[in-house]
């Protein structure tokens, strides 16, 4: 039994905005990210049986948007017809190894860069994914969306003060994840 | 009327407030709270950075419409499948 279940039809309620940020931060341009991310849910769809259940649905999911974004700098880069970086093999016998072997394996990430490049939407939205689900989404319509407390009180059922603790306990949550990953 | 407030109180209005839902008597009573409370202070400093970060024009968000746009392209390749 795999310790990590696949649910496409709750990836872009919970894992959207994330993507959406992450993105951006790396081809700053709304619609191109949009785009991106949409064609990663798909290829996701598509490769659903692949998903071996060994890491988080959203880490499967940040794995096939880093090829997508490697793929959309190598279109961009081969409309300009000049991209393309030779490199002449030191020998007959290395022609033909990819340069993309040569280069530093993207997925090994170690703890350092990751703390250099995790971009502040990131930050937010990793440390929002910590919170329990409920709180999660009542802290982001109160914060994010600016949904009226009234409003997010009679969706969720529940009265101002209970209410008013749920984001209590999110607000605080949240600043001290922030603590560590960002201020 | 009840003018010195407990710590828990203070920061049920120090929450509203980052919401600008905290009303003028609540607002004087924070800071007059914040005055000998340093626990409070604390707290309001960190809540106030927390906002600020939210708020700031780095955060990006998907709008409603383009989830459904995307969440109804996801559900046509499920059902194709």
């Amino acid at each position: 039994m795999p310790a990590n279940t696949i649910d496409p039809t709750k990836w872009v309620d919970s894992y959207s905005d994330y993507l959406f940020n992450y993105t951006i931060s790396r081809v700053n341009d709304r619609d191109m990210a949009q785009d991106l991310i949409s064609e990663t849910f798909l290829a996701g769809l598509k490769s659903m049986k692949n998903f071996k259940g060994e890491a988080s649905e959203r880490t499967w999911l940040i794995a096939i948007l880093k090829r997508k974004i490697i793929d959309h700098y190598r279109k961009s880069n081969s409309k300009k017809g000049k991209a393309e970086v030779h490199i002449n093999y030191k020998d007959d016998e290395s022609e033909g190894d990819w340069l993309e072997e040569r280069v530093a394996d993207p997925f090994d990430k170690t703890a350092e860069d990751h703390i250099e490049n995790e971009e502040l939407g990131e930050a937010i939205y990793t440390c929002l994914s910590k919170l329990p689900e409920k709180q999660a989404r009542i802290f982001k319509m109160k914060t994010i969306d600016h949904f009226d407390t009234e409003a997010i009180c009679n969706e969720f059922d529940i009265t101002p003060s209970n209410f008013w603790v749920i984001i209590h306990r999110a607000r605080t949550a949240m600043a001290s994840c922030m603590e560590k990953k960002w201020f | 009327m009840k003018v010195k407030l407990k710590c828990r109180d203070a920061e049920h209005i120090c929450d509203k407030n980052q919401y600008k839902e905290a009303g003028f008597w609540e607002k004087m009573k924070l800071t007059l709270h914040m005055a000998y409370c340093r626990a409070c202070r604390k707290y309001t400093i960190k809540n106030t950075k927390l906002t600020q970060a939210i708020q700031s024009p780095e955060v990006q968000t998907v709008s409603h419409s383009e989830k459904e746009a995307l969440k109804k392209k996801l559900e046509q390749q499920l059902s194709q499948q």
